[in-house]
């Protein structure tokens, strides 16, 4: 019973079409970002690392290089910050957590391209 | 708890709380009780697992032997026996027999949450008290979660009241105060709470207007 109070809360926030993409893909986060009164969109880019949480409380972690330095964002899936999340490139992975990139550096961080049939 | 998202999309920890609906059991006068409040049930209870007097609190008991007192009979709700009765004081126009929504917190914005909070049974000074304990090594000998000196020496020869100790913790009446109402959902009889109440999922909780200012 208390579950079922619980998810009827819990759909009020989610995203009707969350946006859909994997681990392992790279990916353009287009996020809302308001300065003063105006509202502009800025793009992170990077490769998914992981998903985490369940429900509206999920999370998604992106991976890039900037400037030799590696940088890592967390982004709630169903925020409605996020305007949506394009899929650039799919990448080969054999793990729910690409936590083995971090120690990984130059040509090494590149995964293979996974083809979409 | 859970998370909702605003519409200026701040993430917001909510905790969701049924709040009704709860029937109004008896209403307390000056005059009978000497003070003034009014009783609540929430949620009922199969009546086979009811005692008699529960069952009479809420409905007229017809018996081979009932006859008529000399007083009147106070008035009854005509409802199922409660799993959860409380009273809350102050006056009220509310009757015996009416049904209190979430809709009475409409106006409201921030509440006090009374529950019984997780019981820890028999826990030591660091969990209870936040206590440092002791170091790992530098010659600490299995006291590493003890407390350190509880007092003075052969004067005073005793310890003075109110030394923080190990203890039952848990399991008792809590209060959060000047909790912030984050939404209501009349049609479900929910109350969404930013942040956490006492007491362990599912459990009871019984909630008001904060009385902070």
């Amino acid at each position: 019973m208390s579950q079922a109070i619980m998810d009827l809360v819990e759909k009020t926030a989610l995203k009707e079409n969350p946006p859909k993409f994997d681990v392992g893909d790279t990916v353009d986060v287009h996020l809302r970002i308001l300065e003063g009164s105006k509202e502009r969109i800025q793009v992170f880019t990077g490769v998914v690392i992981g998903l985490s949480g369940t429900g509206s409380k999920e999370m998604f972690s992106v991976r890039r290089i900037v400037a030799g330095e590696g940088v890592e964002r967390k982004f709630p899936l169903h925020s409605p910050r996020i305007d949506k999340v394009e899929v650039k490139r799919s990448g080969v992975v054999r793990r729910a957590k690409l936590y083995f990139l971090r120690g990984r550096v130059g040509k090494a961080v590149r995964l293979k391209e996974r083809r979409r049939v | 708890m859970t998370q909702i998202y605003l519409e200026d999309g701040t993430a917001v920890p909510v905790t969701v709380v049924q709040a009704g609906p709860c029937h109004v059991l008896q209403v307390r006068s000056v005059d009978r009780d000497g003070y003034q409040a009014v009783q609540l049930g929430f949620e009922d209870k199969p009546r086979r697992l009811a005692a008699r007097s529960e069952r009479g609190h809420v409905a007229k008991l017809e018996g081979k032997r009932s006859k008529s007192r000399g007083a009147d009979a106070l008035p009854k709700a005509d409802c199922e026996p409660q799993k959860f009765i409380r009273e809350f004081r102050g006056e009220t126009d509310l009757e015996v027999g009416a049904t209190v929504t979430v809709e009475q917190f409409a106006e409201v914005k921030k509440v006090d949450v009374t529950g019984t909070s997780k019981g820890r049974g028999f826990a030591g000074v660091m969990k209870r008290h936040n206590f440092s304990g002791q170091r790992a090594s530098h010659g600490v000998k299995k006291v590493h979660r003890h407390a350190g000196g509880t007092g003075c020496s052969a004067s005073p020869s005793r310890l003075f009241k109110g030394r923080r100790m190990g203890g039952q913790y848990g399991n008792a009446k809590q209060t959060t105060r000047n909790l912030e109402v984050v939404r209501i959902d009349a049609e479900n009889n929910l109350l969404l709470i930013r942040g956490a109440v006492p007491g362990p999922n599912g459990g009871f909780v019984s909630v008001r207007q904060t009385n902070k200012v």
